[in-house]
C-alpha cells in the first residue's frame, strides 16, 4: 500500500490483468471431460470420502458372512436381548490382545427379565479365522469361516442380541446386502424409464410430449407411500423372499421415474436445436441413433449425480416399507425388518441396541448425499 | 381477472387429475389376487357357516362386486348406476368397509379433519423454521451458523421418519412430559369440540409436526439459502450495502422478496412427501389420522376403505398443489398463467 502524492492509495501487490482468462490452460482445455470432472471432484473432499466410503461398503457385501461372526439367522435362545460387549486389549492392566468377558444370563425377579452380567475374572481371547455356522460367498462359494468368532463358552455380541437372541452385528452385515441393493435396482428401473419417456417426450414433442407430460405431472402430485403401500400389499404373501425382493425394488423404482425424466426432457428441448443434432438427422441417422449417441452422451454424468442423490429415498422407502410389514419379511434380512423390532417404545426404553440399525441407514443415506452434491458440483469442469 | 380464469383452470386440471388417480387407484386396489369378500366366503364355506355365507352373497351384489372390472369402476365413482341407483363417489357414498362391518364414512368420519389439520401443522411449521434459518444461513454463510444448519438440516434428511418419531416421542415424555400416542387424550375421544379437547390436541400435535415437517423444512432451508446466496452476489445489493442500508433491513427488502418464490413454489413439490410422512408416522405414533387405517384396510384387502384413503390422500395433495400454484401466481406477475412449467 503507497500513498500517491494526492492523498489517494495504491495496492503495490503485482496485478495480472490477464489471470481470470489464464486460469484453464490449454493442456486442460484438451484433457478428456472425466478427468477435469475428477480433479475437480477429488477437491470436494466431503464427497470423495463418502464416495470411498460407500465403495468399501458395496465392496464389502459379497463378504458379508465372512466379516460377520454369527450367521443371520443363528439363535442363541440363552442369550435373549443380550446387551453389547465390549471387545477389550488389557485385562488387569496386562495386554493380552482382543478379548471378551463372557457373560451369564441371571433371572431378575422383581423386574422378570434377564439380567446380564459379564464375568470379569476370566478374559477369553477372540479367534480369528475360526469356523462358525456355514455361508455362501458371494452367494457361491460354501464356507464356514469367519474373520472373527467368540471363543469356545462365550459370546460376541458387539452390538447386543436381539428379541431371538440374534447378533444385530452380524444381522446389519446382512441385512446391508438387500437394503443397500434395493436402492441399485430401484434406481435401475427408475433410470430406464426416465430417460426412455423424457427423451421421447423431449425429441419427438408434440402430442407424445403432452401426454407423457401429464403423467408425469400426475405420478409426482401423489403421494408415494402410500401407494407404495398399496403396491406391496399386492404382493402376494407366498413368494419367496427373493422375489419379495425383486419386486419391491422394482414398486420402488416405478414411482421415482417422473422426476429423472423431466430433466430428460428438458435437456433434450434445448439441445434438440443445436446444428450437431441437425447435421446427425441430414446425414440419415435414426432418432434412436440421434439419441443414443448424440443426445444422451451429453448429459449422462448430470443424470448420474441426480440418480445418485435419489437412491437415498429408496433405501428409506425400503426401510419403511419393511418396518409396516409390507415390504421384505421375516426370514429375509434387511435394516427395516431389523428395525421392526424396535416399533415400540418399550423396546427403546428397556432395549435401546435394537434401534442400533438407524445407524447404518442414517450413515449411508448422509454418504449418498455428499457424493451427489460433490459429483453435481464438480460436473462443470470449465466453470472456475 | 386473469388470475379468476387462471384459477379457474387449475381446478378444471386438478378434477381431471383426480378422474386419472381414481382410475390409478382402483387399479391398484384390485391387483392383488381375489378380495375381502370372497376369501370370507371361502372361510365361511369351510366352517360350515351357511348363513354368514348368505350375507357375504348379499354384500356382493350389494356392492356390485359380481360384475365386470370396469362396471364395478363405473358404479364406485358413481357414473354408473349401481343397484341402488346412482350412488358412489361423487353422490358422497364412500362404500362399505367388510372389515368393520360399517359404512366407510362412519370410520373415516373424524380422523379426515386430524389429517388435515396435522398436515397444516406441518406445513407451518416447514415454512416458520425454514424461512429464518435458511436466510440465516445465507446471510452468515460460511460460519459456524451456516454450517451447524446444513448439518442439523442434512441430519433431518437422512433419519428415517418413523425412527424419529420414536426417539422424540421417548424423550419428549421423559424430559418435557409430552403426552406419549395419540391425537388427543383418550376422555375427549368422540367428544364433541371445545377449549380443552382443543388444547389437548395442540399439546398432542407438537412431536407429529415436528416430525412430519423436519425432512421438509430442511430440504426448503437449503432451497432458499442456494437462492438467497445467488442472489446476495449482485449488484443491487453491492448498491444497498453502499448507500449504507442496515443489512437486515437490506436482506429484508431486496434478495428475500426475489429469493420468496420458490418457497411458495416449493410446498407443491413438498406436500407429496409430507403426506406420505404423515401417514407413516401416524402409524408409529398413533395418531387417529387416516394413516392406520389406510394400512389395516390394505392388510385385509378392504378394498372400498383403502380406495377411499388413497382417493382422500391423493385429493389431499392434489388441493395443496393446487392453492400453491394460485399463491405463486398472485405473488410474482411474471409468471405465465397458462399452465407452469418450471
Amino acid at each position: 500500500m503507497t500513498q500517491l502524492p494526492d492523498g489517494r492509495y495504491v495496492d503495490d501487490a503485482p496485478y495480472d490483468p490477464q489471470a481470470s482468462i489464464q486460469q484453464l490452460e490449454r493442456r486442460d482445455l484438451d484433457a478428456p471431460n472425466w478427468l477435469l470432472i475428477w480433479r475437480k471432484f477429488r477437491q470436494h473432499k466431503l464427497g470423495l470420502y463418502s464416495g470411498i466410503f460407500l465403495l468399501l461398503s458395496y465392496l464389502m457385501l459379497p463378504f458379508a458372512g465372512f466379516i460377520a461372526p454369527y450367521t443371520p439367522n443363528e439363535r442363541l435362545s440363552e442369550h435373549l436381548y443380550a446387551p453389547p460387549q465390549s471387545v477389550n486389549f488389557f485385562h488387569e492392566g496386562a495386554f493380552i490382545g482382543p478379548f471378551v468377558y463372557p457373560i451369564v444370563a441371571e433371572a431378575d425377579l422383581e423386574t422378570f427379565q434377564w439380567k446380564f452380567l459379564a464375568d470379569e475374572t476370566r478374559p477369553m481371547p477372540l479367534e480369528f479365522f475360526c469356523a462358525g455356522g456355514s455361508y455362501r460367498l458371494a452367494g457361491l462359494i460354501e464356507s464356514d469361516t469367519h474373520l472373527f468368532c467368540a471363543p469356545e463358552g462365550a459370546t460376541l455380541f458387539l452390538w447386543g442380541a436381539d428379541r431371538l437372541g440374534r447378533d444385530v452385528f452380524s444381522r446389519i452385515l446382512y441385512g446391508a446386502q438387500l437394503s443397500l441393493t434395493v436402492g441399485l435396482i430401484g434406481i435401475t428401473v427408475s433410470f430406464v424409464l426416465g430417460i426412455s419417456f423424457g427423451s421421447v417426450a423431449g425429441y419427438f414433442g408434440g402430442r407424445i410430449d403432452w401426454v407423457i407430460n401429464r403423467v408425469i405431472e400426475i405420478l409426482r402430485s401423489l403421494p408415494e407411500l402410500p401407494l407404495w403401500l398399496a403396491l406391496s400389499a399386492a404382493v402376494p404373501s407366498n413368494w419367496g423372499p427373493v422375489a419379495v425382493f425383486f419386486i419391491i425394488s422394482v414398486i420402488l423404482g416405478i414411482l421415482d421415474w417422473p422426476g429423472l425424466a423431466r430433466s430428460v426432457r428438458a435437456k433434450f428441448l434445448s439441445l434438440r436445436e443445436e446444428e450437431y443434432v441437425r447435421a446427425a438427422e441430414m446425414m440419415g441417422a435414426s432418432s434412436g441413433r440421434v439419441i443414443r449417441k448424440h443426445l444422451l452422451p451429453n448429459f449422462m454424468s448430470h443424470l448420474i449425480a441426480s440418480a445418485t442423490l435419489s437412491i437415498p429415498a429408496m433405501i428409506l422407502g425400503e426401510t419403511a416399507l419393511s418396518f409396516l410389514g409390507l415390504g421384505l419379511r421375516a426370514p429375509a434380512v434387511s435394516w427395516g425388518v431389523m428395525l421392526n423390532d424396535a416399533q415400540n417404545l418399550a423396546s427403546i426404553e428397556i432395549y435401546p441396541w435394537t434401534a442400533i440399525p438407524m445407524l447404518p441407514i442414517i450413515v449411508v443415506v448422509l454418504a449418498f448425499n455428499f457424493l451427489g452434491d460433490g459429483l453435481r458440483d464438480s460436473l462443470d469442469p470449465y466453470e472456475s | 381477472m386473469l388470475i379468476l380464469r387462471y384459477a379457474i383452470y387449475r381446478f378444471a386440471t386438478m378434477l381431471l387429475t383426480l378422474l386419472v388417480v381414481s382410475v390409478l387407484v382402483f387399479v391398484i386396489i384390485n391387483l392383488p389376487p381375489g378380495d375381502y369378500l370372497s376369501n370370507q366366503i371361502a372361510e365361511l364355506r369351510a366352517s360350515g357357516q351357511e348363513a354368514g355365507v348368505a350375507k357375504a352373497e348379499f354384500l356382493r351384489k350389494e356392492y356390485a362386486l359380481d360384475r365386470a372390472l370396469w362396471e364395478q369402476y363405473m358404479i364406485w365413482v358413481g357414473f354408473m348406476p349401481g343397484p341402488n341407483g346412482f350412488s358412489g363417489l361423487i353422490q358422497g357414498n364412500f362404500g362399505w368397509s367388510f372389515e368393520f362391518d360399517q359404512p366407510v364414512s362412519e370410520i373415516v368420519g373424524e380422523s379426515l379433519w386430524l389429517t388435515v389439520l396435522v398436515n397444516l401443522a406441518a406445513v407451518l411449521f416447514v415454512y416458520i423454521v425454514a424461512l429464518p434459518l435458511g436466510v440465516l444461513a445465507a446471510a452468515k454463510s460460511k460460519t459456524w451458523i451456516d454450517y451447524t444448519s446444513a448439518f442439523v438440516g442434512y441430519l433431518g434428511l437422512a433419519t428415517p421418519n418413523f425412527l424419529l418419531a420414536l426417539i422424540l416421542f421417548y424423550y419428549g415424555h421423559k424430559y418435557f412430559n409430552l403426552p406419549i400416542g395419540g391425537l388427543m387424550d383418550p376422555a375427549y375421544e368422540g367428544q364433541p369440540m371445545g377449549w380443552d379437547k382443543a388444547r389437548s390436541i395442540l399439546i398432542h400435535l407438537i412431536v407429529p409436526t415436528f416430525v412430519i415437517g423436519t425432512s421438509g423444512a430442511s430440504a426448503m432451508m437449503q432451497r432458499l439459502r442456494a437462492n438467497m446466496l445467488d442472489e446476495l452476489g449482485k449488484p443491487y445489493v453491492e448498491t444497498a450495502i453502499a448507500k449504507g442500508m442496515s443489512p437486515s433491513r437490506m436482506l429484508a427488502k431486496y434478495p428475500l422478496r426475489v429469493a420468496f418464490n420458490p418457497f411458495v413454489a416449493d410446498i407443491g413439490n413438498l406436500l407429496p412427501a409430507m403426506v406420505s410422512g404423515s401417514v407413516l408416522v401416524s402409524v408409529v405414533l398413533g395418531l387417529q389420522t387416516i394413516g392406520p387405517t389406510l394400512l389395516t384396510a390394505l392388510k385385509t384387502q378392504d378394498q372400498f376403505l383403502s380406495a377411499f384413503v388413497l382417493m382422500f390422500v391423493a385429493l389431499l395433495t392434489l388441493m395443496g398443489t393446487m392453492i400453491s400454484d394460485v399463491l405463486l401466481v398472485l405473488l410474482d406477475p411474471r409468471i405465465r398463467y397458462e399452465g407452469r412449467d418450471a
